[in-house]
């Protein structure tokens, strides 16, 4: 039996992610050794209609995306949401704040009516998603691990608890005591704290606990008089699309 | 009838970062050729509005993995200016040391995955891996090396963390500014048969005079993150006034706006700054540059690529200059910030509009942000280098096309494809093959 195939593809999105897959350096080789990548567009020529594993970046935000990410779904025995954009909606959700033909007129003017547009939903709201990979961008060792265990066969489990767990570890002193608001109390841990350790706030990209310590949090709030409408208004950033979430699809779960 | 043929063609060839070139030659006459370049309509300008200005950063270097430190610090150039905050001299050069670091990053990636495959007859990096095998590994130790340092600097190269609108929110250490020393000297040491790998390559013969854009300023220094808007045909604006240079127009033909200035187009990225900034290149990325072939004014658009690499010959040397002058003056630890959303009020808010005009590695990029009093954005703009190079490679295809009309359709193809690839048009549209079509040929 040969390698496994594994391609990448792209939907709305900055592309980063799959550039971080190319900041691997050399040892990027030693990844394609284990592994036949047989479409990364970012970086190759070559396209691919047989494949093992999909590895899914970006929102789907057009009638067309619709309609590719179920043909790939059809291909690929595992498909992997890739970042932010894929898992949550990311910083694309931020659109259905709006109402969307005023957005479109916004940025296109007159050309609008080229510019077809839905409201943005992650990948796991359209078709089936076997493994997530949370972040903006993605955090390359947790991309490992769940290549792995993709290519093991076995199920990868997203930490649950809040990156406040992480960051503790990392003995940063608490950006609620230096007077700022943080989205750490609420979002997924596995990313090491890594904004937090760089001196910036969670800005909350890895999505949402599944039952946050609603009471602390308030608790938290209240100690430092922060309206909450302030950390709505941050958790609307990049997990906007979670409203599209349905009983059928809930979050983090296989449809 | 005609016309509502061509909008359906058009609109079924607009899928997600395909770029598209249509060339229509009839009887040996060139009657259309022209460039689309399309992906999925993210509406950043519209999203932004209503947020905070501090969160403009975070938000807007999303608009591109690849340029996301050069979004960072024109998102941070634009907001600062329109809330009236003065950066100190020590944040404006560490973000310049930023901007070398992302020059760097982008430029060996295109030269090397990019370009180099066209050049050494293949389709993409992966079948150099055997055939090549040095190459590929020098070109990703190098890559990864501007990695590491932004992973001192900024926490990591896609989406800086610690550079925002005030300064840093982590500034290096003596030892991270020894860390990067060591890293930058050692791509410096990779530099040298990358130059010599250069020197091989064979870049097509092509010529026409064209208007070259890009910052320029009354100091020695080349310019990459201060200045005012200038051209080749000797015109100069203040970054506010970008609006008098880009003139986005709309073409019957295509969806993309499209931006003339002086002429019917110009061009915008390495070769245009290298025409406008010669001069001011430190001595060793000048003589390269001679090596080269590049002079101003150079109007082969082939040898972008060429200028990339005296680039990042200059960009080594000015990024090593800047670490060492830290590790002689120190780094003043008492500026760093702490910022949030302005939660505190450490930074004073105006209402206002400021303009960011930064050379990104593709050309100039503009923000522009209009802000209330308390610091909400209300309007914003964003205009990214390749659509403004877009006119000028249709207007490069126009010339060529008919040059090369006596080869066979895959060598016009392939032509045509290096043409664009050489400008280094947001790598995702450039990376794969364009579809070429040949319509009445």
């Amino acid at each position: 039996m040969g390698k496994v195939r594994v391609a990448f593809f792209d939907f709305a999105c900055c592309e980063g992610c799959q550039l971080q897959v190319a900041n691997m350096g050399e040892s990027l080789l030693d990844v394609l050794g284990a592994i036949d990548v047989v479409e990364f567009r970012e970086v190759m020529s070559e396209k691919s209609n047989d494949y093992d594993v999909a590895v899914i970046e970006g929102s789907i935000t057009t009638p067309h995306a619709v309609e590719r990410i179920k043909e790939i779904r059809k291909t690929a025995k595992i498909l992997i949401a890739y970042g932010s954009c894929a898992t949550i909606g990311g910083v694309n959700g931020m659109k259905n704040n709006f109402d969307l033909s005023d957005i479109r007129n916004y940025v296109y003017q007159d050309k609008a009516r080229f510019f077809e547009t839905i409201p943005t939903r992650a990948v796991h709201q359209v078709v089936p998603v076997d493994y997530f990979v949370h972040g903006c961008p993605v955090y390359l060792p947790e991309f490992v691990k769940v290549l792995k265990c993709a290519l093991a066969g076995i199920p990868y489990r997203v930490p649950d608890s809040a990156v406040c767990t992480e960051c503790k570890l990392n003995e940063n002193e608490c950006m609620y005591d230096k007077g700022i608001t943080c989205l750490g109390p609420v979002t997924r841990a596995g990313c090491n704290s890594w904004c937090v350790n760089n001196g910036n706030i969670c800005y909350g990209c890895r999505g949402m606990v599944t039952n946050p310590a609603e009471n602390g949090a308030k608790d938290i709030l209240e100690k430092y008089q922060i309206p909450l409408e302030w950390v709505e208004n941050k958790m609307n950033m990049y997990n906007k699309a979670r409203e599209q979430d349905t009983e059928r699809n809930p979050d983090g779960k296989k449809c | 009838m005609g016309r509502n043929v061509k909008v359906n063609v058009e609109y079924l060839t607009r899928v997600e970062g395909h770029g598209n070139i249509v060339v229509n030659v009839k009887e040996g006459k060139l009657e259309e050729c022209r460039l689309d370049i399309v992906e999925a309509p993210r509406f950043f300008e519209g999203m932004l509005r209503g947020r905070s200005i501090f969160e403009a950063q975070h938000i807007t270097s999303r608009i591109c993995g690849i340029c996301s430190c050069g979004h960072t610090l024109a998102s941070i150039q634009a907001a600062e200016s329109a809330i009236g905050f003065t950066p100190s001299e020590q944040t404006r050069k560490l973000r310049k040391f930023l901007l070398h670091l992302e020059t760097l990053d982008s430029h060996i990636l295109h030269i090397y995955l990019l370009v180099a495959p066209d050049l050494l007859g293949v389709k993409s990096f992966v079948p150099l891996i055997n055939t090549h095998n040095e190459v590929v590994r020098r070109a990703l130790r190098m890559k990864k090396t501007c990695n590491d340092m932004c992973d001192i600097l900024v926490g990591r190269h896609v989406h800086p963390i610690s550079c925002i609108v005030g300064g840093f929110t982590k500034l290096p250490r003596p030892k991270d500014l020894d860390d990067m020393l060591a890293l930058l000297r050692k791509f410096e040491e990779d530099m040298k048969p990358t130059v010599d790998l250069a020197a091989t390559l064979k870049f097509p013969e092509f010529q026409r005079e064209t208007e070259y854009v890009g910052l320029v300023n009354d100091t020695e220094e080349y310019p990459f993150l201060e200045g005012d808007v200038g051209s080749t045909d000797g015109m100069r604006v203040k970054k506010e006034e970008y609006r008098k240079v880009t003139n986005e127009f709309v073409v019957p033909h295509s969806s993309a706006k499209h931006a003339k200035w002086n002429r019917s187009s110009y061009m915008v990225g390495a070769l245009a700054r290298v025409n406008l900034n010669y001069k001011k290149l430190l001595p060793r990325a000048k003589a390269l540059a001679d090596a080269l072939g590049i002079k101003p004014v150079t109007t082969n658009s082939y040898l972008n690529t060429a200028a990339q690499l005296v680039e990042c010959v200059h960009c080594v040397e000015d990024g090593i200059r800047i670490l060492e002058e830290f590790k002689t003056d120190g780094v003043n630890h008492g500026e760093l910030v702490t910022v949030g959303l302005n939660e505190r009020g450490t930074i004073p808010v105006k209402a206002g509009r400021g303009v960011g005009a930064v050379e990104v590695p593709r050309g100039i990029l503009f923000h522009d942000y209009e802000v209330d009093a308390t610091g909400k954005i209300v309007n914003a703009n964003c205009i990214i280098p390749t659509s403004q190079n877009c006119n000028n490679i249709e207007h490069d295809m126009r010339k060529l096309v008919p040059e090369i009309l006596d080869r066979s359709d895959e060598e016009i193809t392939h032509r045509l494809e290096m043409l664009v690839r050489a400008y280094d048009p947001c790598i995702s549209c450039s990376a794969h093959f364009l579809n070429v079509k040949f319509v009445n040929r």
